[in-house]
């Protein structure tokens, strides 16, 4: 076996003891406990109060757009916040990149904009 | 402004103690034609969403070919400085982007794929009234990603240019969302090419893995001064690699969504998925392997082999049995990829130079196949079974005509692009010592014939309703359809019309591109 395969052994081993340590509490957990079923055990739990209706609810086609626009300012406070703390070091080259990409993406906004879906109507 | 250069003065020249990051240099003439698409596309959205519809769905059309025009200008003094012996290829961005003949000959054919497809797409759009603005814009972007894999020399590049080609392609599939088959064709596109971009990458980790680095010229170096005592990691990357790629070019096996998306989306749309995506597609192919893993060619061209012979048979016994024409001009496009394939294989720069010509001339065909397809479908309510083109010689003797010039190309017949395109795989292939392939690959130039002549038939032959009817001609079903005039819109038919004359010019002086072809080599420059 190279050396490059048996640095996988590590890995595998772990992954052994995982799964063996889960097996054998949930194994050791069903043979000691006592079982008495009843019906309300086999609720859903939610706080405590009876469910209600079906788990399978629709939420509004409208959210997804704002989760859309969520996820893009998200990326962009991702990508400005490690920029803007070493700023220096990138110099001129750094402050042009960050200026584009804000600006496209600054145009994307206004698409979305134009396009009403700001709107909650 | 004193003031402000001061600040800016202050605040990008580094404090004590730490040292500048060293940024690359980018040459901006080197990245003009990716610049230029970009931009326009960009300004087509926020024009489009400042004016909303003060402006012809015309406009947008007219714009996205004027900036795919301007993409190709910037192009055409690169491809002299390049061709200019004192100056030559070189290298861009730290050694990212490599500027050859290579990526210039292919950021011509995308956007000749783009113009044609807008072109179509004007007509298109404007019978089913659909906003025009954003498919427009999604083509460019395309482009913009397929130009940035004929020209990356670092695999994350590549892989930037991959997601930049495909994403919005998935999006264009889906355009027509009012007809369930495109919105199908959209989600299967989507699904099938996310799985294969992640292939993609991980044999992307993999290779770096393997070379310690991502940049092709590296690679390249790399694995002709060391010989690796376990190649297998290597070996896997590369065989990711090319199941990305495989699915990109719709090559057997990687080719199930093919059919089911081009029968799917909108034609003028899949008229530049053949031309255009394919193109990139054999692209990135032709860069990684051709130039990245020259030293490992006795290991990834039996690959290649398999895949053309799979490639060449399945999508030319496939189509026989199909019924529709568009999802017979897809099996087509599959056995198109196993001829481009048999190019690959040859590892040589004759290859190279036979699959570039075989790029350019199939992207100019399929563009006219599918416009013709689109005028048709939208006389016909979107029927595209063969039926449909019944005594089409009748009713619209210009558009039967041109039809059967471009089925005849794909077909091989001398005196059109077609013919040339397969005549000089084929001599790469056998220049190559292929012999079986070339083979295999005239075999399957017999079967997929009987497919074209049989859309040819039916145009010219079965007319008359209540006239007997060979079976084998009629398609499956039999309904004779009101064979009315087509009509076919100003701009579709300029599509048409400049890929009619790219097919023949190409048929009777071929050497305007293979001398064109010849000049593009691929080359890599370390950076």
């Amino acid at each position: 076996m190279s050396e490059f395969l048996r640095s996988y052994l590590t890995v595998a081993i772990f992954a052994g003891a995982a799964i063996g340590m889960v097996a054998l509490m949930l194994g050791a957990g069903s043979l000691l406990r006592p079982t008495r079923p009843q019906p309300e055990k086999y609720l859903t739990y939610e706080s405590g109060v009876d469910p209600v209706g079906q788990g399978w609810a629709q939420s509004h086609i409208r959210y997804y757009v704002y989760a859309l626009l969520f996820v893009l300012f998200d990326v962009e406070a991702v990508f400005i916040f490690p920029w803007a703390t070493r700023l220096e070091v990138y110099g001129v080259f750094g402050l042009v990149e960050m200026l584009i990409f804000i600006v496209i993406l600054a145009l994307g906004l206004l698409y979305a904009w134009r396009k009403g879906v700001l709107k909650w109507t | 402004m004193s003031a402000l250069t001061a600040v800016l003065a202050q605040a990008t020249t580094p404090p004590d103690g730490t040292t500048a990051i060293e940024t690359p240099e980018i040459v901006w003439s080197a990245v003009m034609p990716i610049v230029v698409l970009v931009v326009g596309a960009v300004l087509i959205l926020t024009f489009a969403s400042l004016l909303k519809g003060k402006v012809r769905p015309e406009g947008y059309a007219f714009a996205t070919i004027a900036i795919a025009v301007a993409a190709m200008a910037t192009a055409v003094p690169l491809w002299n400085q390049i061709q200019d012996p004192a100056e030559g290829p070189f290298t861009a961005i730290a050694g990212a982007i490599g500027v050859d003949g290579f990526s210039v000959f292919l950021t011509f054919v995308i956007c000749g794929s783009v113009i044609l497809a807008a072109l179509l797409a004007s007509d298109y759009l404007r019978e089913e009234g659909q906003p025009a603005a954003e498919v427009y814009a999604l083509l460019l972007f395309s482009a913009a990603g397929g130009v940035i894999m004929a020209s990356a020399d670092d695999l994350i590049v590549m892989f930037m240019g991959l997601e930049t080609l495909s994403l919005p392609v998935y999006v264009l599939a889906a355009t027509q969302a009012r007809r369930q088959s495109s919105r199908e064709a959209g989600m299967k596109y989507f699904v099938l090419g996310a799985f294969s971009s992640a292939f993609f990458l991980y044999g992307v980790a993999l290779i770096y893995g393997a070379t310690g680095s991502t940049n092709l010229a590296d690679i390249s170096t790399f694995l002709s001064e060391n010989v690796l005592l376990e190649n297998g990691l290597l070996l896997a990357g590369l065989g990711f690699l090319l199941v990305g790629f495989g699915f990109k070019i719709s090559a057997v096996p990687f080719h199930q969504w093919t059919p089911d998306v081009y029968q799917g989306s909108p034609s003028p749309i899949v008229a530049y998925m053949a031309g255009g995506v394919k193109a990139a597609g054999f692209a990135g192919l032709l860069r990684v392997f051709y130039l990245g893993f020259d030293a490992y060619g006795t290991d990834w061209q039996p690959l290649i082999y398999a895949l053309a012979v799979a490639s060449l048979l399945g999508g030319a016994i496939l189509a026989l049995v199909q019924t529709d024409v568009k999802r017979m001009l897809a099996y087509s496009s599959i056995n198109h990829a196993g001829f481009i394939l048999v190019g690959v294989e040859a590892n040589s720069a004759f290859g190279v130079q036979a699959v570039l010509f075989y790029l350019a001339s199939y992207a100019a065909i399929v563009a006219g196949s599918f416009g013709v397809i689109s005028v048709v479908g939208r006389a016909t309510g979107g029927r595209h079974d063969l039926s449909a083109y019944r005594g089409l010689s009748k009713s619209n003797p210009g558009l039967a005509l041109a039809f059967t010039v471009f089925l005849l190309a794909q077909a091989g017949v001398p005196f059109t692009s077609g013919f040339f395109a397969k005549f000089e795989v084929l001599a790469a292939a056998v220049d190559a010592s292929s012999y079986w392939l070339a083979l295999v690959a005239m075999i399957s130039a017999v079967i997929s014939a009987f497919l074209y002549l049989r859309i040819v038939a039916t145009m010219y032959v079965a007319g008359e309703e209540g006239e007997e009817v060979d079976p084998l001609l009629a398609g499956s079903d039999t309904a004779v359809i009101e064979r009315t005039k087509v009509k076919v819109g100003a701009a579709s038919a300029l599509a048409i019309g400049i890929a009619l004359f790219i097919t023949i010019e190409a048929g009777l002086l071929p050497w305007t591109f293979t001398d064109l072809a010849a000049d593009a080599v691929p080359v890599l420059i370390a950076g």
